[in-house]
């Protein structure tokens, strides 16, 4: 495969760098309270009545994917985690 | 050319063939100028049912267009040329060949008129896609490869059958609207589902896919799910079944796309996930819905095929494909993370980008059927469609803790093709009109609403934010080299399984049979036969003797009957007996 030597003098690159990583996070983080702020003055037009309330997709959004990841690690995980070699075992 | 002479899948397939015997520039020039040449071809075509050709009483019509068959040829038309350029260094004759019949076949099948000529080039989807996934030459792609083409014969058999019976019972082999109903009608329902990857059909999928080469897995992700998506939007829209089916194929996926650690494996979940999307729109079966499943399949093609073409590049310059052995590609390949990105935010329908043209109106199709239960599980689906394909596959593999890969980027044909589709998800996805004016329907659908904006990018945002605050707190899971069990295990393990009982229990009877008839009985028999006549007294005497209790006499008596047999001297009496005694027996046999 093309794989180049690690060059140890090589400059840091953008995420190396843990101030950058810390100024995208405060972005980010700002980004979303901004959001759910939104909902206070902006009424949505929706086909169904709990789309309308306070930071609806909001909650859910986050709900949802924390769900998911939950059940993903605690439930799904034991129950079908095989090794590697799983399969190839005769 | 103005009338129809050639069925219109049927120049792909033919142009394959040279494509055995060049080579280099030749070869990739070829292979992205025959699919220009069919795309011309098809553009001349008229609209209606053309090319009907009388055979054994049966109508075959080799190229019905219309709105719904044009806007799936257009588009296998697009990503046969984009994967042909992404191939453009394959010097592999198989590959070569079998992509380009494949497209062919897909073309061919959404063309069809009839339901044989729609077996044909569905069988043929079937042969050319194996060849996909075998060329990669591994033990693990030729068994898989294996696996795929057995499934897919099964699914096809079922299909035929089906076609079979709906023929007899209508007389008609027109592919048109059927609906459940009679069996033949179940059985291509089921037929389809094979190809369409319905819930615990569809391993097969997540089996191949992340096993076949690097370039095969573009053109796989294109055409065997859609084209089934298209003959289900043809044969049964509407039907009530599909609403679930495509829920679960929405939901489950994404669970185990959480937990895998082969990044082509997240994107094969994350295709069930999408095709979910389809099948829902399908099944509700309004305009809006089938507009919605129609374009969501277009979309889908460009953006996963985007994705499969990132994932893939990263597998060409560096070899591997498991989230723990990537990360930190950012560096290496900044143009691929780019694209990748692209990908991404179309697949989680980021406004201005293709999802959320084509997702939404699904999603607003259910709700305007009041349909509560679909519409919150498929608002799941794509908060969670967004957690593993959106964040996760460009995350592991070009940022999150870096690999130590150093690589070059990805070369300057795949960069074109990775490119050409990334500016197409974002023209889509910010000019959507274009796209509307080829759907089967009349549609005025906005997606461009403040709310819709605002909603979606809240929902996405806090999706992220769940992401970023579970990895920081170090609750997500961490990737872990594994094989997740998924419903191939009913083939690959329970198949073994079951060949191990059938061995054991026959082998076992055949064992338990051979100890006895073979070995034991002879040999009591042959022990009893040495002394016939007195084996028959000393049991007849033990027997008596058991239920008399008069047992001090047996010895003596058991000593002389072996005495007598052994000298044959039987006191005539006894002779008498078993004389009487037989002609007795003869006499009663005689009377029944």
């Amino acid at each position: 495969m093309d794989r180049e030597p690690i060059d140890i003098n090589e400059e840091l690159a953008v995420f190396d760098k843990p101030q950058n990583v810390k100024r995208l996070l405060i972005v980010f983080f700002t980004c979303v309270a901004l959001l759910l702020l939104v909902d206070l003055f902006y009424h949505r037009h929706t086909v169904f009545a709990w789309e309308g309330w306070f930071g609806f997709y909001c909650v859910f959004g986050f709900v949802a994917c924390v769900v998911l990841v939950i059940l993903a690690k605690y439930v799904l995980r034991p129950l079908v985690m095989r090794d590697e070699e799983y399969y190839d075992e005769r | 050319m103005t009338s129809a002479s050639l069925p219109p899948g049927l120049i792909m397939i033919l142009g394959a063939l040279p494509a055995f015997w060049l080579r280099g520039r030749v070869k990739g020039t070829w292979m992205l100028l025959v699919p220009v040449v069919s795309f011309a071809y098809l553009l001349t075509l008229p609209h209606g049912q053309l090319l009907t050709i009388p055979f054994m009483g049966i109508d075959l019509q080799l190229a019905r267009v219309d709105r719904l068959s044009l806007i799936f040829g257009y588009i296998f038309h697009l990503v046969a040329f984009i994967s042909n350029l992404y191939a453009w260094h394959v010097e592999d004759r198989s590959q070569n060949v079998a992509g380009l019949i494949y497209a062919g076949a897909a073309v061919g099948a959404v063309f069809a008129g009839d339901l044989f000529t729609l077996f044909v080039f569905w069988e043929l989807l079937t042969i050319s896609a194996s060849f996909l996934i075998l060329a990669r030459g591994t033990e693990r792609a030729l068994a898989s490869g294996f696996r795929y083409f057995m499934v897919h014969v099964a699914g096809g058999l079922c299909l035929l059958a089906g076609i079979l019976l709906h023929v007899h019972a209508t007389g008609s082999a027109a592919f048109n609207f059927i609906g459940l109903g009679t069996t033949g009608a179940l059985l291509i329902f089921i037929g389809f589902g094979v190809n369409c990857a319905w819930p615990f059909l569809h391993s097969w999928l997540t089996d191949s896919y992340p096993e076949a080469t690097v370039t095969g897995t573009i053109f796989l992700s294109a055409f065997t799910t859609k084209t089934a998506v298209y003959a289900l939007a043809r044969a049964f829209p509407g039907t009530e079944a599909l609403i679930w089916i495509g829920v679960a194929m929405a939901a489950f996926p994404i669970f185990y796309a959480v937990i895998e650690n082969d990044l082509r494996r997240v994107l094969a979940y994350s295709l069930i996930n999408q095709v979910g999307f389809m099948v829902v729109g399908i099944g509700i079966g309004t305009e809006l819905a089938i507009n919605g499943a129609v374009a969501h399949a277009f979309n889908d093609i460009l953006f996963k095929g985007l994705l499969f073409m990132t994932m893939g590049a990263v597998m060409y310059r560096t070899g591997k494909i498991n989230a723990t052995d990537l990360g930190g590609l950012y560096k290496s390949m900044p143009w691929t993370c780019g694209f990748c990105i692209v990908g991404a935010a179309s697949i989680s329908a980021f406004p201005l980008f293709s999802g959320f043209v084509s997702k939404s109106m699904v999603m607003e199709a259910a709700a305007h059927g009041d349909m509560r239960l679909v519409w919150f599980v498929l608002l799941f689906a794509s908060a969670g469609v967004f957690h593993h394909a959106g964040i996760k596959i460009p995350f592991f593999a070009f940022f999150s803790h870096d690999s130590g890969l150093r690589c070059k980027e990805a070369p300057r044909h795949m960069l074109l093709a990775m490119g050409l589709t990334a500016v197409l998800c974002v023209f889509i996805g910010s000019f959507p009109g274009y796209l509307y004016k080829l759907l089967p329907y009349a549609t005025d659908y906005q997606p461009y609403t403040a709310s819709h904006v605002i909603a979606q990018t809240q929902l996405l945002f806090f999706s992220a934010l769940a992401f970023t605050l579970l990895l920081l707190a170090g609750i997500y899971p961490p990737e872990i080299r594994s094989v997740n069990l998924d419903a191939d295990w009913v083939y690959r393990r329970g198949g073994v399984l079951v060949y191990r009982a059938c061995d054991r229990i026959f082998n076992g009877l055949n064992d338990w049979a051979n100890e006895i008839f073979g070995k034991r009985l002879p040999h009591v028999l042959a022990r009893f036969f040495e002394r016939p006549g007195g084996n028959v007294q000393k049991h007849v005497l033990r027997l008596a003797a058991e239920m008399s209790g008069d047992l001090p006499e047996l010895k003596k008596l058991e000593e002389d009957a072996e005495k007598r047999c052994r000298t044959g001297a039987y006191p005539i009496g006894l002779s008498v007996l078993l004389a009487v005694l037989f002609l007795g027996g003869m006499a009663v046999l005689y009377l029944i």
